[in-house]
């Protein structure tokens, strides 16, 4: 039982500018690097230009006598004080795992992989001193992509001779969860539909704006880190578990963190180089990346091939999906690793009834930059999959790609339903979103202008793509995890504090950056306890103000974190209901709780809550046996994932003659529960699809046969702006599928338009020139890919030395050249 | 993203520049707009000991009106160069591939002149001004000298200017009354082109000047396509075997962004569309 079951929400739904947005926009505000401390030291990292190579020596006489120079050290002159980086999701008991020191002293694994250190008392300083460090490498042979990878003939790390990580395996007839996919499938050879594709999950750059920066101080009793990280709670952890410092001595700082998308869900080389470096010379250090490195030596991510197989009776009846996937883990395992394709294994069946799944994750080692996290984590490579194969049953039946997603989709009235992974999904109206969008859309008409177009043979070609998606989020139930082997728990903390003038102090396990929790968080504080939003403050991203929490990834922070914090708000109101009792000299039955106010039943009198935290303050006049104090904590554990959905639109046109796509139109109709606050909603879909738009057309990370970044700057890896995209219809379903499992009703949404949006446009690029012959474009498609794809069959794509690099015949999507 | 450390000069006349790299020599670099310099130097690829700045010189700043020529100083920003009514009237191709450089902070700071001098071959002025017949007006210790586009561009950011030498102004032949297009292909806004052609013409069509960004090691004039355009009609039909010639004798670079024949496709298809632009069609 709740407060806001009883009176009309103020707070909650309302479009709230976000209270953090001066100080962050402005960037007067406590960004790491913006961190000066007394005496503080500049540090510099050499990094190895190989991709692989033995470290034979390394002369750092030259950088020591440099000006201003205090130190130089390289793997060798640390021991185990240096730590190691760890992986928390070894999936599969005898994952082969190499051991990941933050900066080895005998062979480099990767391209800008950390040999030296420079600390000098100007940042400037030890930049020029790093360079004048001599490292001598002994070449070896890089593996680069994951079908080499997979050959085993050159290793990634020798000693564990072979490059396969892992294999993971999800089987619903093992699982008892649906039929045997095998079976599906040979009924479909000889009497149904058997769709057959390979595709591609381009590695990506999360390209978060405020690049990775970390302040040790470690002249305190305890030792002091300020991070830009997602997850201050887990690099204290770490740094405890792998550095043998108790953690009651560790004090780890998230301040305000410039963006992530699961680029700062880390814990680095560099944080953990820096915390050494400050210990052994005993003073305060800093680390600030430039991008060129941010870009090299940050965690990438996706970066899989899935080889998937559908089958289907005539009508379109999907019958079984199998899916296997290699997963490229580049040099290391990283924290969340092979867990992050894992992350999709739930997914690839989306909102279908498939009678029968299997799932296959092979991981494997190559000599590139270490893959984990980014925006959506395992669920958009899984919804890409599961919508782009949908899209070619509707092609092979003959029927509209909407029409195919209803003939296999759960219907509104099956909720709750335990889906072939074996997930039980509460709630979705999935026809309720795609009527909506449907309509938004304007879907009938541009299909009839698609068909003009067609019949005029139209230099530009008009498609329209369709992404019915659904994801799990609001991780996640710590049983759960522990099923899954991954090494914590996914529980949320809050506490809320009174302060003595009636303010409200609300503390939480989550660690925003960006998302705009100050503002939503206080906006449910504010209904809850009939405060002020203005009189709620928000802490968080700090262990010792907030010592317990897991952070913020995986969309949680409001489906967990404010579950914990409703039942803290909770159990505020359960506390001063026995002061105002009290105080009203009424029984605690007769009291009536209403916006932050107690009356008694059918009189005028009454207190609110402040007055009540003002009282506790004083402590003059309170019942005996009450504990002075209305602060409370609690502790959420999820009893389940939610799955937030919607149906997303896309119309491309693509000009025939160059292969350039432009986007026309884009509507997605979520259905996220309860909107504690429209406007941050609104704010994260845009993100989120430019973000998963820009999979589609524009960020692809390549790395040259020897093991270089070649998209290492922003010249060659391209981020789209403003000026590359178009404004999105953002809708919402009237009645929304309220979470079943949390008080408020709500569902993730911060990932949601990362995972819905690359199939909806690659879906609309190929969907416009389907009738010239195509069936696939390798993503990021680019002008050249699609012209490429276009004229594969008419010989307009001369030279057969330059033709086709992307497209040869039987691997329909393999580009041999690039990042493979 | 620290440069190396380095020393500022401003001067205030061209003389004085040309003085201060005469002492200087090797160690010196000019800089301009530092929209691409400043890149260069903040990635450490190139450490210069001493930064020799015209932006205090103001003689280097402007277009004025010289006969048949418009003379159009080195320091002259993109910006300013787009939005100059001497240069819309008379060199049309100019103001129209400047409003496509970067965006519109770079177009603030960045500089003709530097452009130029840079010699990028995906840079968005060496192919306007080499199909314009611009000449260029190098000062050196010994004088001034001027030399012809043709004769500029040397090869991948390498031009006539030498070492003590510094760009001052460019002279570009009028062309009152020409039609112009810049015809950029791009997958975001801000990036460099792909492929990029620039035509202007007389009639439609009696006369026509195109040039070729990004598809060799200097910008390229396509002579073919040009001669092919005199007395064509300014429609698809009328140029299309014209522009079809346009990636004759190219050698365009293959990268991420596309192989070489992907971009000899681009450049006939382009042309065509810029020509009928040009002409108004
Ligand atoms: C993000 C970004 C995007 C860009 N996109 C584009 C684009 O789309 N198209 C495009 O064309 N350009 C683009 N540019 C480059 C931009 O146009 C630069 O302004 C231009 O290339 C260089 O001009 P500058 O005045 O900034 O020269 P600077 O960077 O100052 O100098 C460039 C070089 O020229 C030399 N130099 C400069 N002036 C003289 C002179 N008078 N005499 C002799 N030598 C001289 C310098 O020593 C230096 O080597 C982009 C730049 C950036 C940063």
């Amino acid at each position: 039982m709740t407060a806001t079951q009883d009176r009309p929400a103020a707070e909650i739904g309302r479009d709230r500018r976000r209270k953090e947005d001066q100080r962050l926009i402005t960037g007067r505000t406590r960004w790491t690097d913006n961190i000066t401390l007394p005496g503080m030291l500049h540090l510099a990292m050499v990094r190895s230009p190989f991709a692989h190579a033995d470290i034979t020596s390394i002369d750092v006489s030259e950088a020591e006598a440099a000006p201003n120079v205090v130190a130089v050290l390289t793997g060798k002159d640390f021991g185990e004080e240096l730590g190691v980086c760890i992986n928390a999701w070894p999936i599969t008991p005898d994952q082969k795992t190499p051991t990941h020191s933050p900066m080895p002293a005998d062979r480099v694994a990767f391209a800008g992989e950390v040999v030296a250190v420079v600390v000098a008392r100007s940042a400037a300083e030890a930049r020029d001193a790093a360079e004048l460090v001599d490292v001598d490498y002994a070449e070896r042979p890089a593996v680069l992509g994951i079908k080499n990878a997979l050959e085993d003939s050159i290793l990634a790390h020798p000693d564990l001779g072979t490059n396969k990580s892992a294999l993971w395996v999800f089987d619903s007839a093992e699982a008892g969860t649906g039929g045997d996919v095998e079976a599906a499938i040979e009924q479909a050879r000889t009497d149904g539909i058997l769709i057959e594709r390979e595709y591609r999950q381009q590695r990506l750059i999360p390209a978060f704006m405020e690049p990775r920066s970390v302040v040790v101080d470690p002249t305190g009793e305890q030792i002091t880190m300020w991070t830009a990280t997602q997850v201050p709670h887990i690099v204290r952890f770490a740094l405890a578990a792998t550095t043998g410092v108790p953690e009651s001595k560790i004090r780890v700082i998230a301040p305000d963190v410039g963006g992530g998308f699961g680029g700062k869900l880390q814990t680095t080389p560099e944080e953990w180089i820096t915390w050494a470096v400050a210990r052994r010379l005993g003073k305060p250090a800093k680390y600030t990346e430039t991008r060129s490195e941010s870009l090299m030596a940050g965690h990438h991510g996706r970066d899989q091939v899935q080889t998937l197989t559908l089958a289907a009776d005539r009508d379109g009846n999907v019958t079984g999906f199998k899916v296997h996937l290699d997963a490229d883990l580049g040099a290391y395992v990283a924290l969340v690793g092979g867990g992050v394709p894992v992350l999709g294994a739930f997914m690839f069946n989306a909102i279908y009834k498939f009678p029968s799944y299997r799932f296959e994750c092979q991981t494997v080692l190559t000599n590139s930059t270490w893959t984990d996290a980014y925006r959506g984590a395992g669920r958009p490579e899984a919804t890409y999959a599961v919508e782009r194969m949908m899209d070619e049953l509707a092609a092979e039946v003959g029927v509209d790609p909407l029409e195919i997603r209803e003939r296999n989709w759960i219907t509104h009235e099956e909720f709750p339903f335990t889906t072939v992974a074996g997930l039980e999904y509460d709630s979705g109206n999935y026809e309720a979103a795609t009527a909506r969008a449907r309509e938004v859309f304007g879907y009938d008409a541009l299909r009839a202008e698609q068909r003009e177009r067609r019949e005029r043979g139209d230099r530009v070609q008009l498609g329209i793509g369709v992404s019915t998606f659904t994801e799990m989020c609001g991780l996640a139930p710590s049983r759960v995890l522990g099923s899954l082997d991954y090494g914590a728990g996914g529980w949320e903390h809050a506490s809320v504090r009174m302060t003595p003038l009636g303010k409200v102090e609300v503390v939480t396990g989550t660690s925003a950056h960006g998302q705009g929790h100050e503002t939503a968080f206080s906006q449910i504080v504010a209904d809850l306890l009939g405060v002020p939003f203005e009189d709620v403050e928000v802490l968080h991203g700090d262990t010792q103000v907030a010592p317990k929490g897991l952070d913020t990834y995986g969309s949680r922070s409001l489906v967990v974190g404010g579950e914990a914090l409703v039942r803290a708000a909770d159990k505020v109101v359960e506390k001063a209901k026995v002061l105002a009792a009290h105080l009203l000299e009424a029984s605690a039955d007769d009291l009536e709780y209403a916006g932050g106010r107690f009356t008694v039943r059918g009189t005028d009198q009454g207190l609110a809550i402040q007055e009540l935290a003002t009282a506790t303050f004083a402590g003059h006049n309170y019942p005996d046996g009450m504990e002075l104090s209305l602060d409370a904590d609690a502790t959420y554990d999820p009893v389940n994932f939610n799955y937030p959905h919607g149906t997303h639109l896309c119309a491309m046109e693509v000009d025939t003659e160059t292969g350039a796509v432009r986007m026309r139109k884009y509507t997605c109709c979520d259905d996220i529960g309860v909107i504690i606050n429209p406007l941050i909603v609104a704010g994260q879909v845009h993100g989120g699809l430019v973000q998963g738009i820009a999979q589609a057309l524009w960020e692809e990370a390549v790395h040259d046969e020897s093991g270089t970044l070649v998209s290492g700057s922003f010249v060659d890896y391209l981020l789209p702006t403003s000026a590359d995209t178009i404004s999105f219809d953002v809708v919402h379903t009237d009645q929304p599928s309220v979470c079943t499992t949390n008080t408020l009703g709500t569902k993730g949404v911060g990932e949601a338009g990362t995972i819905a949006s690359t199939p909806a446009v690659v879906n609309a690029v190929v969907d416009a020139v389907r009738h010239l012959g195509v069936d696939d474009i390798q993503m990021p498609c680019t002008p050249e890919r699609v012209w490429r794809a276009i004229h594969a069959h008419d010989g307009d794509a001369p030279t057969p030395e330059a033709a086709m690099p992307h497209f040869d015949e039987g691997a329909p999507n393999q580009d041999e050249g690039a990042g493979q | 993203m620290i440069p190396v450390k380095f020393d500022y000069l401003a001067p205030s006349s061209v003389e004085e520049a040309l003085a201060a790299l005469g002492e200087h020599g090797d160690d010196a670099k000019i800089i301009a707009g530092g929209q691409s310099l400043l890149p260069v130097l903040r990635m450490r690829l190139n450490a210069p000991e001493v930064l020799i700045d015209l932006g205090g010189i103001d003689s280097l700043r402007g277009v004025r009106d010289d006969g048949d020529a418009l003379v159009i100083g080195a320091m002259t920003t993109h910006h300013d160069v787009r939005d100059d009514p001497l240069v819309k009237e008379h060199a049309l191709l100019l103001s129209k591939a400047a409003a496509e450089v970067a965006d519109a902070q770079i177009r603030h700071r960045g500089t003709f002149g530097g452009a130029l001098a840079h010699a990028d071959p995906a840079g968005d002025l060496g192919a306007p001004a080499l199909a314009l017949g611009a000449r260029f007006v190098i000062a050196g210790p010994g004088g001034t000298r001027t030399v012809e586009a043709a004769d500029f561009f040397v090869d991948l950011f390498e031009t006539a200017i030498g070492e003590d030498e510094i760009l001052t102004e460019v002279r570009v032949p009028k062309h009152t009354g020409w039609g112009a297009h810049y015809e950029k292909f791009v997958r975001v806004a801000h990036q460099w082109p792909i492929v990029a052609v620039a035509a202007t013409v007389r009639g439609s069509i009696d006369e026509a000047r195109i040039g070729l960004t990004n598809m060799g090691s200097t910008p390229l004039r396509a002579t073919a396509t040009e001669a092919a355009l005199a007395g064509a009609s300014a429609t698809e039909d009328g140029v299309r075997d014209a522009a079809a010639l346009a990636a004759e004798g190219t050698a365009p670079p293959t990268d991420l962004n596309g192989a070489a024949d992907y971009r000899q496709h681009l450049a006939r298809v382009l042309t065509g569309r810029a020509v009928l632009k040009a002409a108004g069609a």
